[in-house]
């Protein structure tokens, strides 16, 4: 299939338990003829072993034993559609218990969030605990599905009244760009094909409205970024010094001949050749994965960072994160962990939490004790060594960061520089 | 459109091999795990990108059912010498010479879940503490729900219900002695993306993608080459066909397409209007709902 303008969307479903996830994505695959054939065949065979005459389209997603024999959705699912104008990756998230870390894991490389209400409940704790969280994590576009119409006899009136309420509660939230569709997922109302069922709506279905939002292109062109991933040493060359930096630019436009500057050290050269692979560049950018050459021979290791001279990320051993506990065991006072930042990996402490934030009500406690599974809280880290950073609303990729137990080597907590 | 943007191939392409040099930066022995089918010769293409211009710094890994095509074998064989690169055999037939495995019986006996033992013992004789694979998320519903990094613990096995967290591209990939991780750089591609790319790069694949004439029996709704693995019944027939293969494994369980294709131009085309998956056709995951689910429990691949 020939892709018309070639991108990539990535998007997340979130929404509780029951609101429908998972029959919106199986619809939207359906009718959008991304299933095949033996799929259908498949989930018509287990959707009749558990008694159904309809197909079940949550079974098109919900792939673990479990999850079907149990109803609900456990991880994180990556589905992949492809339309004649995009290309799609939906991360597919449970809306159960472990919300908040689910829909952190999710969200983190999303573009788009696909928030769906219920229309007979509007906005509850929950739509606002996930819009919350989709502006913490900066995704820039936001569509609010507000679902089961058909339960509400289609009304625009209830819709609106939902919509308004949604509007008043984001005004606080910094999403750029939020839209609104009535739906029933069910039956198919406003998801890929318009509904006749709500002339009053005169905006797109979901499928549309998903293969023309523009994709936000947050690279912020000046602010080089390049994270070392690994040094080369090509042993077929002439000169045994030479050395080429490999890694996957995070930011920036980075040309040959630019002056540079290597963090944490200091040192200055200009860059020397640019390879993308096999491919001699003059230039490249974000996210491309490349690898250079310096005119001056410095000690980079794994971990440092390029940038150019005149435009520098801070270089912090004391940093404010919003931070989200993503482990069923609590944090332990005074506790060392790893933190790892783009390549970088040094020990850190939690040395404060500043506040909590009450995810019901989205007000700051300043009261609160200890770090709890799903909470999340703006805290102060001390780390051993710099390191190099920009704020997350700047930068996804060098404002993030997560702890790791030193003990168990589980990843226990994400973390964005505020 | 901004100028700076990169097209959802490329885009593809920067994060696995972003993914194939965090493998290489945080494992002691990285392999790559090489069946000879085209998701594992895409890995190793783009693990030689990956590194240029050093050569490529993994060893490939085959797990040897003892049931191969022989253009496979010949295939992995030619690929090795051009790269320079060490190859691991492991050996399914020696699995079950040394008691460690035991083969199947009946009409419908496969090697394929014994590929496990085989593949958790090469991993542990020779000390690997990250197999690199081609699998994708869109092959299966289960691999749907696969990290980049997977950890398995020491008894090589996965569990769906406690997988690592992944934010951002941050990959934590810290294990102990004895545990290891699966690396799935192209988790992200689709059947498609990898067939448009195979075309872009000019990529070179086993001359069994390609539709040939070939001797074939219907089994399990799809075309099973006749080979001297397979046990006939008397029902069965072995008649001449015009046959590609979509995914390619053990040879007793790889179901044959019919189809006129025989250039990569002609395979995308003749994927983007086809209606079945492409594991459609393996008889391994027709063997119960959950049997892909079950056998990476084990440590599958």
């Amino acid at each position: 299939m020939k892709i018309d303008n070639n991108q990539l969307l990535r998007f997340i479903t979130s929404g509780n338990v029951d609101d429908g996830k998972s029959t919106l994505i199986g619809r939207l695959l359906y009718d959008s003829k991304s299933i095949y054939e033996d799929q259908l065949q498949n989930v018509k065979r287990i959707s009749k072993r558990k008694g159904n005459d309809e197909i079940d389209l949550t079974l098109f997603t919900d792939g673990l034993r479990d999850e079907w024999e149990q109803g609900i959705t456990i991880d994180v699912a990556y589905q992949y559609f492809t339309t004649p104008k995009r290309k799609f990756i939906i991360a597919d998230t449970p809306g159960h218990v472990q919300y908040t870390r689910n829909m952190f894991t999710g969200a983190s490389t999303a573009n788009l969030a696909i928030i769906l209400v219920d229309v007979r409940y509007g906005v509850t704790e929950q739509t606002k605990r996930h819009s919350f969280i989709a502006s913490l994590l900066k995704i820039p576009n936001a569509i609010v599905c507000i679902n089961k119409m058909d339960l509400v006899n289609f009304s625009k009136d209830v819709y609106d009244t939902i919509v308004n309420e949604f509007k008043i509660f984001s005004s606080k939230l910094s999403i750029n760009d939020i839209r609104f569709i009535p739906m029933s997922a069910l039956l198919g109302d406003n998801v890929v094909d318009k509904s006749s069922r709500m002339e009053w709506y005169k905006g797109d279905p979901l499928l549309h409205t998903l293969e023309i939002i523009p994709i936000n292109n947050d690279i912020n062109e000046a602010s080089v970024r390049f994270p070392i991933q690994t040094i080369l040493r090509p042993q077929n060359e002439v000169d045994q010094d030479y050395r080429r930096y490999v890694g996957r630019l995070a930011s920036g436009v980075l040309r040959k001949g630019d002056e540079i500057t290597v963090l944490p050290s200091g040192l200055t050269s200009k860059v020397k050749t640019i390879y993308k692979y096999d491919k001699d560049m003059q230039e490249v950018f974000a996210p491309m994965s490349i690898s250079i050459a310096l005119e001056d021979n410095i000690d980079i290791s794994r971990g440092d960072m390029i940038v150019k001279s005149n435009n520098k990320p801070n270089i912090v051993q004391d940093i404010e994160v919003m931070l989200c506990w993503l482990h069923t065991d609590a944090a332990k006072p005074r506790a060392k962990y790893f933190i790892k930042q783009t390549t970088n990996e040094q020990k850190a402490i939690i040395k404060e939490i500043i506040y909590k934030i009450d995810i019901k009500t989205l007000e700051k406690d300043y009261e609160c004790e200890g770090l709890k599974m799903n909470d999340i809280c703006k805290v102060k880290l001390k780390i051993t060594k710099p390191l190099m950073v920009d704020l997350y609303k700047e930068n996804r990729i060098t404002g993030s960061l997560i702890l790791i137990d030193e003990t168990t080597n589980e990843t226990v907590a994400a973390a964005m520089v505020v | 459109m901004n100028k700076y943007y990169l097209n959802y191939l490329d885009e593809l392409e920067s994060e696995a091999i972003f993914i194939l040099r965090e493998a290489w930066a945080q494992f002691e022995n990285p392999v790559i795990l090489f069946s000879g089918g085209k998701d594992s010769i895409l890995v190793t293409h783009l693990a030689r990108k990956a590194f240029y211009p050093s050569k490529m710094p993994f060893a490939l890994v085959h797990v040897d059912t003892g049931h191969n095509f022989p253009e496979t074998i010949q295939f992995r064989d030619n690929l090795i010498e051009s790269l320079g690169v060490h190859l691991i055999v492991g050996s399914v037939q020696k699995s079950i010479d040394r008691g460690r495995a035991v083969e199947e019986k009946g009409k419908h006996s496969t090697r394929n879940a014994l590929q496990i033992v085989t593949l958790l013992d090469l991993i542990e004789e020779n000390k690997i503490d990250c197999a690199i694979g081609g699998a994708r998320r869109d092959e299966e519903k289960v691999r749907a729900k696969e990290r980049f990094f997977s950890h398995r613990d020491d008894f090589g096995q996965w569990n769906p219900k406690n997988q690592r967290p992944e934010l951002w591209n941050i990959f934590n990939g810290r294990h102990f002695e004895g545990e290891h991780f699966r690396v799935f750089p192209i988790s992200n591609w689709t059947e498609m993306d990898v067939w448009n790319y195979i075309k872009r790069e000019n990529i070179e694949i086993p001359s069994l993608y390609f539709s040939h004439q070939r001797k074939v029996i219907w089994r399990n709704n799809s075309w099973i080459p006749f080979s001297e693995h397979i046990n006939l019944d008397a029902s069965e027939e072995v008649v001449t066909k015009q046959i590609r293969f979509r995914t390619l494994g053990d040879i007793t369980i790889t179901g044959g397409i019919e189809s006129e294709a025989d250039t990569v131009t002609k395979i995308v085309d003749e994927i983007s209007t086809i209606r079945f998956t492409e594991r459609g056709n393996r008889a391994d995951d027709k063997r119960s709902l959950t049997a892909m689910e079950d056998r990476k429990r084990q440590g599958y691949f």
